[in-house]
């Protein structure tokens, strides 16, 4: 069932969002769109002196709750997580990590944020050029 | 009023010629499908088409001499005089098969725009352009130099025609134009526009995407210069689309695809073209498709094509009405009382459109969420995404209520 995605955790992650804003000062900072839902997702990451942990991240943008919930949960997560831990991270931790039944179109809402902080990650280790991430 | 009109359409007996209405989408959750404007359904009769010809008389057209090949030419060409009629074209010689409107657009952009257009020239297109001729005309214009410019959308979702007359100008060299638009609704007064176009020696481009489907369209009234329109739009298959073009213009124009079937005459050297409309449809076609489609056609007709959008308007009104009277509602396109096609694009406040679109569902409710290919008139509205339901022929008003409980549904969730 649709209805059955939002839970109350969903909700409050999408009215109250964590770590929602901008790091001026930021290490590297990455945006992505999700175009069939209009959703935007920016992430400012920072990290610790020893150039592979996250220490801090802030998360920006706009969207339906699965997308804006998602990053807020994700932001949560990723404070003392290596950026090869990042890169591990896969769609099936994003949707347990989210707790709830994503049904199948929704899917690539749920994964915008996964995606655009390991791009952004990959990037700052030249990895990848892109200047922005798509999950369609 | 019209007989048509004054003798409303049975929706009873319009639903029973649709297979796919008698499904349910979860248990006991009977299928609302709000979603015409992206694709129709497709009546029994026209499977029917599809599979007689498969079952029936499958073979290429235009090239053996057996039985089977003249059978299926025979109606593959029907299917174009059936079509040309249907929007009041001269004949088959005006009725090109695309595999839907946006190759149609794309025809005409290669066929004529890359080789007419140049620096100084001008298209005008409108605002509230889907992305099919909107990027079409902008790349073509890119490649050859021309300018584009819009028509702007006012505040009612009607195009401005004041400054419709200021863009439309001297270099204007064509003008491409939604008839009816698939995010607000709005009519467009294509006679006037095509009008002012001719008074500049321009050509006039009418995307009938939208309004083929569900209104009488002809091309004479609108005095369009070409008019494109979708099969799966109209109650036929996916995969076949139509192009009308005048006939003179037609035939000066260069083909757009090259292959077989589209010649005359070819040599080690050179190649010359075969007649209208067979010059613009090269390689085997879309045979079966193209004959079902002009089964659609006499299903559309039977039924009345004003007939139909009576109906459609009876359900839009009320559907616009429920909605309008739900708090935090907002509707886009020209409010009620004006000219309106039968779709209702609108956005729940504090509700994200893709949200609302995943609740509706548990209540067997299809609605398009999204930037409906408009993404440049969603940033005029100020908006990244809307919900739109969108009503055929088939659509009951008591439908609507399975709409209306479903927002109220999403917004108890979401807590509004």
């Amino acid at each position: 069932m649709g209805s059955d995605m939002y839970r109350q955790q969903i909700l409050d992650h999408y009215r109250n969002p964590r770590n929602y804003g901008e790091i001026e000062d930021a290490t590297f900072s990455h945006v992505g769109h999700n175009t069939s839902c209009g959703d935007e997702i920016e992430f400012d990451v920072v990290l610790a002196d020893d150039g592979e942990t996250v220490e801090r991240v802030a998360f920006s943008g706009d969207g339906c709750a699965i997308s804006q919930a998602s990053a807020s949960m994700l932001s949560e997560e990723l404070p003392g997580m290596t950026l090869e831990e990042v890169a591990a991270l896969d769609r099936e931790d994003v949707l347990d990590m989210l707790g709830v039944e994503v049904t199948p179109m929704r899917v690539k809402c749920a994964v915008l944020a996964e995606k655009v902080v390991q791009d952004g990650a990959k990037i700052y280790e030249g990895e990848l050029e892109t200047e922005a991430t798509s999950t369609e | 009023m019209t007989a048509q009109e004054s003798d409303p359409l049975d929706v009873e007996s319009v639903r029973a010629d649709f297979p796919i209405l008698q499904r349910d989408v979860g248990e006991d959750v009977p299928l609302v499908y709000f979603d015409n404007a992206a694709t129709t359904q497709t009546p029994e009769r026209v499977i029917d088409a599809c599979s007689d010809y498969y079952r029936g008389y499958n073979a290429n057209v235009h090239r053996g001499i057996h039985q089977l090949s003249q059978e299926a030419s025979i109606a593959y060409e029907e299917a174009h005089d059936r079509l040309a009629e249907f929007v009041g074209a001269s004949g088959r010689e005006e009725m090109v098969f695309t595999k839907n409107t946006t190759e149609a657009v794309n025809l005409v952009a290669y066929a004529w725009g890359l080789n007419e257009l140049g620096e100084g020239d001008e298209v005008v297109l409108t605002e509230m352009e889907h992305h099919a001729s909107l990027v079409t005309w902008q790349q073509i214009a890119k490649r050859t130099g021309a300018d584009v410019k819009y028509i702007r959308v006012d505040e009612d979702g009607k195009l401005d025609m004041e400054h419709a007359a200021e863009v439309i100008g001297p270099d204007t060299a064509m003008v491409s134009v939604v008839h009816v638009s698939n995010v607000l609704g709005t009519v467009n007064p294509i006679r006037e526009l095509a009008d002012m176009a001719h008074e500049q020696d321009a050509y006039i481009f009418v995307d009938g995407a939208q309004s083929v489907p569900n209104r009488p369209v002809d091309v004479k009234e609108l005095d369009a210069d070409f008019l494109a329109f979708s099969g799966h739009k109209m109650a036929g298959p996916t995969g076949i689309g139509c192009l009308y073009g005048r006939e003179e213009i037609l035939e000066g124009m260069e083909p757009f695809l090259y292959g077989g079937d589209m010649i005359e005459k070819v040599t080690y050297e050179d190649a010359t073209w075969n007649e209208l409309p067979w010059k613009y449809e090269a390689g085997t076609p879309l045979i079966a498709e193209g004959i079902a489609l002009a089964e659609a056609a006499d299903y559309l007709e039977e039924i009345g094509l004003e007939r139909i959008q009576a109906h459609e308007e009876k359900v839009t009104q009320h559907a616009y009405r429920e909605l309008d009277a739900i708090d935090g509602v907002e509707i886009y396109g020209p409010p009620l009382g004006e000219d309106r096609a039968g779709l209702v694009a609108f956005n729940v406040d504090g509700l994200h459109a893709h949200d609302l679109s995943s609740i509706l569902n548990d209540h067997g409710v299809a609605v398009r969420a999204g930037d409906h290919c408009t993404q440049p008139l969603h940033e005029v509205m100020g908006i990244a995404a809307s919900a739109r339901a969108s009503f055929y022929l088939y659509n009951t008003v008591e439908e609507v209520d399975s709409l209306v409980a479903g927002i109220e549904h999403a917004r108890d969730i979401f807590g509004q």
